[in-house]
């Protein structure tokens, strides 16, 4: 049961991208095609989870015994820095065909504020680690349904005859403000 | 000229938000107040100018191919500093901007500035250039700040603007704040509309 509040509020309630205002910017910049939007969620799921693993650990098991916790911030970027560039790296030898679909987004992520935020909300709530886990992946998923609804619409937009002042991110931002008050729907399901 | 440029060109022609669109995730989260928008377009000056100036100073010295890892590390080095600093002398915009103060560390105008000017460029220009970037970021935030304060909650830096019950309290649509604005759909309308204004304004 908690784990499914976790879950409901993760991807609907407190979403990533509409509530909490984290991972915006591959939002507006990949949310064109629902192809590639779906190859960038993938992507972004698959090292969310990773890095929610690797930086609870080392915050548990290394800064804290040596009371470097203001280290955080510091230690959290390198290591999503390098676990970035060994998937990628893995990805290649390993899988190419999965290299093929999300190898042009891994370097992306790096500078996604969404993975390093959930590694930063995990330590600050508290949660042990399978919970961890189940915030970070659902947070990812819930990224990956604002990107494909997203896509989705920007795909119509383009038909659309948009004022010429609002083209591009205007237009785009609109579009997520009305998301968002959509979205403002599901607040009160949990807590 | 082109000293005093480096510093002003990030305030209108170049500004991060309007102009080069850097930086979103702050811009709508902290934006819900102009206080808040103000103290983090400020804590993010100091980082763009700590950073600006010692990566100007060590970029020579540091080989290409580990550059970006290495430019990563100073500004993380500044947003710690930020971090403590705030949480010992402001605490309440300490907790209201909460987990955005680290993120200061993946703000792509940071790291943009480093790589795009600061590592090109001699000290004092890339102190200038960092300042001025800085407040172009402090001022879009402060103005989509206030924007909200005063249509979200007829206040502008907590002073109320609008008195409580005008005289056209029931003639006009402002009877209530619009709430909306301050709440998460707000700062993406307010900011679509504040880049649109721009743009047309840049136009002419």
């Amino acid at each position: 049961m908690e784990y499914l509040i976790i879950i409901i509020a993760a991807i609907f309630v407190n979403n990533v991208v509409l509530s909490q205002f984290l991972g915006i910017c591959p939002f507006l910049g990949v949310s064109n095609k629902i192809s590639t939007s779906a190859g960038m969620a993938g992507a972004v799921t698959f090292v969310i989870v990773l890095a929610t693993i690797v930086t609870f650990l080392l915050q548990h098991y290394v800064l804290n015994p040596l009371g470097v916790g203001f280290m955080q911030t510091i230690v959290f970027i390198l290591v999503i820095a390098a676990l970035v560039q060994m998937v990628e790296i893995m990805l290649k030898k390993l899988s190419p065909a999965l290299y093929q679909a999300l190898g042009i987004f891994l370097p992306l992520i790096t500078t996604n504020c969404a993975v390093l935020g959930v590694a930063i909300l995990v330590i600050k709530k508290n949660y042990n680690l399978l919970e961890g886990v189940v915030f970070g992946a659902s947070t990812a998923i819930g990224f990956g349904l604002a990107l494909v609804i997203m896509a989705g619409i920007r795909e119509q937009l383009d038909l659309a005859n948009v004022p010429k002042g609002m083209k591009g991110v205007p237009i785009a931002l609109l579009t997520a403000g009305i998301l968002a008050l959509a979205f403002m729907g599901f607040a009160g399901i949990v807590k | 000229m082109s000293r005093l440029y480096n510093l002003t060109k990030g305030i209108i022609k170049e500004n991060p938000i309007f102009v080069i669109v850097l930086g979103m995730c702050p811009t709508l989260a902290t934006t819900s107040s102009a206080m808040n928008g103000l103290g983090m377009g400020l804590a993010t000056t100091f980082v763009l100018f700590g950073s600006n100036t010692v990566i100007s100073l060590i970029a020579r010295f540091i080989p290409d191919k580990v550059r970006i890892p290495s430019y990563i590390v100073v500004i993380a080095t500044f947003v710690t500093i930020v971090d403590l600093v705030m949480q010992a002398y402001t605490q309440s915009l300490y907790e209201k901007l909460g987990i955005f103060i680290p993120l200061i560390v993946v703000n792509c105008i940071v790291l943009g500035r480093a790589e795009a000017f600061a590592s090109k460029n001699g000290v004092l220009d890339s102190v200038l250039d960092g300042i001025g970037m800085g407040l172009g970021f402090t001022f879009a935030l402060t103005l989509l700040g206030g924007i909200r304060e005063v249509l979200g909650n007829f206040s502008f830096f907590g002073l109320r603007v609008i008195p409580k019950d005008p005289w056209w309290s029931k003639a006009v649509f402002f009877h209530d704040p619009i709430l909306v604005f301050i709440l998460a759909p707000g700062a993406f309308i307010a900011l679509a509309y504040l880049i649109a204004i721009f743009n047309r304004l840049k136009k002419n």
